[in-house]
């Protein structure tokens, strides 16, 4: 039986609601609104514990009802291409009984939207949806006891059907959901235990609509940041230093000056050009003569694992189990290895753009961000401000990926706004992108373990440096193993001569890369197929299940490696969600370069809201993961980035393409699991695997680009006297 | 150096006062208002500024305004016509071949043209001529598919 709370919800909304809110309800009008309430309902506390992002504690709204019938779905989650505008709107359409498209979403505008910690960590339809999905609940409890009200029924005779409130038994007498709301301001908390719709009644969510962005973007009319024009706007770049540490020792802007239209603006360290033409800014920024001084840290990339180690902060153990001690004196076959990934830039199409204005004391930033609440805090802090005088908006995204999380355009914009009183807009450039990215931190990953005369791992000593975090620790069944971290990937900032941060599937890459590669090495010893070695240390059904499907689809035959076949596998259980992928790959033995000609990536994500949705992540991180696999990283000397531009950073393109095979594995016991991220993790050691397999070379360090396949290839050829 | 510059864009006449040197790009973007076109690099390595003048997809990011002289260019927002999209749109929004979608006016644009010189491709054309086009989201097994829909359609 549904349980409502028929409290008088209006005194205790309307007590708590801040002044802001208020206002907030002022724009939304009149209508059905259910609130996120303080204090925790009972779905809440695993997601906090499970590292999701904090609930809002404030009043804010979910959803609304408004009298025309339009309902409108608010969250401060954004849209960057991963597609939750259309998978949110597939929960809440599903739960609440409308056409999917009378939902409207309100995404990343904080004067609108719910606190929210930000899009990233593929949490969204994971961490957002049960609220979500709570809130239409009780929405849909509160419009049928409206109906019954107004229809003279009892509410248990009543049902919901794409938008109206219908007797079960005459249809015809019934009331639409816009019909309900008109006149009313009803407010609702989320209910503490919704009653939630079964999954076998799904008719929305498990199916993959049209996206409801993809007209928009087809026509050039999807906003993103840089898209937004304001009457006397002006455009502005940014002096920039040379390098990561180097200081400003003289600028000299009189040329920029005397260029018609130029402003110049000077405010500590922001040094800016303004036109009302982005190209003419450009040129009055070439105009201006500055000098740096350089740093010298004689840190590259090349060098940068050794001093990393050596500055690691001290261990801490994060997951043990059984004894190392004992389990090294059980193991026949020791194997060490070390693991190494570089820098490696998001490098998103859209660059860090925004546009800010400045009225009465108020800022309205238009960013590219994935944290609008984070961009929120940081331009008020910058300009001085109250919190609720800035609002964030949130266009499109041209892709995230983890690498717009740290606002500084947005701070710039907002700062030059109010120092020259008019709009401003702040693209950056390529070369400030590939400079101020926050990249995936380089990190070491060292790994001891060992076979006993069976072949079964009977220890595994990890230790991760600079990479730290749930990705470390093994799933795999062995008796003794220990993962020690030195440094998690987010804590270590400091230890990097330059910006890092999450990148699409923050610690998963570096360290699925070692877990995965070291798999491959031990089956090699144990002369087993690399399959049939990891089938032995599985325990976990699902996972077991998905390798299962793989293989199938795959066709992969039972055959020790390096079989000269080129194929290679990976596998993971990545927050909550099971994959597995094989591939096949050539190498070309003059050039070096690898091509993954076929891919089968197998993913159980629990339950699937949108299947479509789901496997273009898959293919896109497939795709992506190819690039940090073969070619990604970012070379630096001495704080200065090297590769600024798309010339040397070489991104994964057409001809990349393997054939792509997806399988999604419904699994209606386990709730939706996200998966924009899981299968990228699984890239870099599938290829590793793929290239021991073809060519008997294994590699340690990522990527495997082709001088360092040649040069491998030539090593290798000189051992074995054939060179 | 300011010049008057006429051509037609999006089949309209247009006449414009404007730097000679100027690149398309920006014209197109803040003179013009039309922001389908998207910055990406500028410095012709990415293609999500791709146009089409006189039938060829160029990247106007390195068109200087001196070069559209007389020309013709259609953007993104020429391609659908009286209110219906251009087979390749819908072939794009039919195939998912999109996630961001910044690389999207580019990709369609570049297709578009490809598909004018040759419109029964192999699946290795449309790789060869979408290759430095780029997408960082990973849509490329399905922008594919999108064009061989499309190509099919256009043809009948
Ligand atoms: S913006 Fe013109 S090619 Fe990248
Ligand atoms: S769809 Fe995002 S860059 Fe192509």
């Amino acid at each position: 039986m549904k349980e409502i709370k028929m409290h008088n919800p209006e005194s205790s909304v309307a007590e708590a609601l801040s002044v802001d809110r208020r206002q907030f309800l002022k724009i939304l009008g009149g209508g059905i609104i259910v609130y996120f309430a303080p204090g925790l309902p009972s779905y809440a506390p695993d997601t906090i514990a499970a590292g999701g992002p904090a609930l809002p504690k404030d009043f804010n709204a979910f959803l609304s009802i408004a009298e025309d019938g339009r309902v409108s779905c608010f969250t401060g989650k954004v849209e960057m291409g991963q597609g939750i505008v259309v998978s949110l709107a597939q929960m809440l359409a599903e739960e609440l009984d409308v056409p999917l498209g009378s939902v409207n979403m309100v995404m990343g505008d904080t004067d609108l939207c719910p606190w929210d910690a930000g899009t990233y960590g593929s949490m969204s339809v994971k961490y957002f949806g049960p609220p979500l999905r709570a809130a239409a609940a009780e929405a849909r409890a509160v419009l049928i006891q409206l109906a019954g009200e107004r229809l003279g029924v009892a509410p248990e005779r009543l049902e919901t059907k794409s938008g109206i409130v219908c007797e079960k038994q005459s249809p015809d007498k019934k009331v639409s959901y816009g019909e309900l709301a008109k006149g009313k301001r009803i407010e609702r908390q989320l209910p503490d235990k919704p009653s939630l719709k079964a999954i076998s009644g799904f008719t929305i969510s498990g199916k993959s609509p049209l996206r409801t962005d993809a007209v928009l973007k087809v026509t050039g009319t999807a906003k993103y940041a840089g898209d937004i024009s304001l009457p006397g706007m002006l455009y502005a770049r940014i002096l920039r230093p040379p390098a990561h540490g180097a200081k400003l020792l003289e600028a000299e802007t009189s040329a920029a000056e005397k260029i018609p239209g130029v402003q110049v603006v000077r405010e500590r360290d922001l040094i800016a050009v303004l036109h009302s033409r982005p190209d003419e800014a450009e040129n009055a920024l070439k105009a201006i003569k500055a000098k740096f001084s350089r740093p010298e840290t004689n840190l590259n990339d090349g060098n940068i694992f050794e001093r990393l180690l050596a500055a690691a902060p001290a261990g801490k153990i994060v997951a043990e189990a059984g004894d190392i001690s004992q389990g090294k004196g059980m193991a026949s076959k020791v194997t060490q290895a070390t693991y190494t990934q570089g820098y490696v830039a998001h490098a998103p199409m859209e660059t860090h753009t925004a546009v800010a204005k400045m009225d009465d004391g108020k800022v309205t930033v238009w960013a590219s961000t994935q944290q609008p609440f984070g961009a929120q805090k940081q331009v008020a802090e910058a300009l001085s401000l109250p919190l609720q005088n800035v609002r964030i908006i949130t266009p499109f995204l041209g892709g995230g990926f983890g690498g717009k999380n740290d606002n500084k355009q947005a701070v710039e914009a907002a700062r030059l706004a109010k120092l020259t009183g008019k709009p401003v807009q702040v693209a950056w450039t390529r070369a400030e992108e590939f400079f101020y990215d926050t990249f995936q931190p380089a990190a070491v990953v060292k790994v001891e373990s060992g076979l006993d005369a069976s072949n079964k791992i009977v220890f595994w000593d990890y230790h991760v440096y600079f990479a730290g975090g749930d990705k470390a620790p093994s799933f795999y069944d062995i008796p003794h193993k220990k993962t020690t971290a030195y440094g998690s990937w987010s804590e270590s900032r400091s230890s990097h001569p330059f910006g890092t941060g999450p990148w699409r599937g923050p610690n998963g890459n570096t360290n699925t890369f070692a877990r995965e590669s070291h798999m491959d090495e031990l089956a090699t010893k144990a002369g087993m197929d690399p399959l049939s070695f990891r089938l032995d240390h599985v325990q976990d059904k699902r996972l077991l299940r998905v390798l299962d499907s793989a293989a199938k689809a795959f066709g992969w035959s039972s055959a020790p490696s390096p079989s000269g076949k080129g194929r290679g596998m990976a596998c993971g259980i990545y927050k909550g969600t099971c994959i597995a992928a094989m591939g096949e790959a050539d190498v070309d033995k003059s050039s070096g370069r690898c091509q993954v000609k076929r891919l089968v990536c197998v993913q159980d994500v629990g339950q699937v809201v949108n299947p479509e949705g789901a496997k273009m992540q898959m293919e896109g991180c497939a795709m992506m993961g190819l690039g940090y696999a073969l070619s990604e990283i970012t070379r630096f000397r001495d704080g200065e980035i090297l590769d600024l531009s798309f010339d040397t950073y070489q991104l994964p393109k057409f001809s990349w393409m393997p054939k792509i095979e997806t399988v999604l594995i419904e699994n209606p016991d386990v709730p939706p699991q996200e998966g924009g991220e899981p299968m990228i993790t699984l890239m870099g050691a599938l290829v590793a695997n793929a290239i021991f397999g073809a060519i008997g070379v294994r590699f340690h360090e990522l990527p495997m680009s082709p001088e360092r396949v040649l040069k491998a290839l030539n090593e290798s050829r000189g051992k074995s006297g054939k060179g | 150096m300011v010049d008057t510059i006429e051509f037609v864009l999006n089949r309209k006449p247009v006449r414009l006062q404007v730097e000679k040197d100027r690149a398309l790009l920006w014209v197109l973007r803040t003179d013009l208002g039309l922001t389908g076109t998207k910055f990406g690099c500028g410095t012709g390595a990415c293609g999500t500024c791709t146009v089409i003048i006189n039938q060829e997809a160029v990247r106007s990011c390195q068109i200087p305004m001196a070069d559209v002289k007389s020309k013709e260019i259609l953007t993104i927002e020429g391609l659908a016509m009286n209110g219906r999209l251009h087979p390749l749109q819908q072939a794009f929004v039919d195939n998912n071949a999109l996630q961001c979608g910044f690389c999207t006016p580019g990709m369609i644009l570049n297709a578009y043209s490809l598909l004018l010189k040759n419109s029964a491709p192999t699946e290795a054309e449309i790789i060869a001529g979408m290759e430095e086009n780029l997408c960082r989201c990973g849509s490329h097994i399905r922008i594919v598919q999108a064009i061989q829909t499309a190509a099919k359609q256009m043809r009948g």
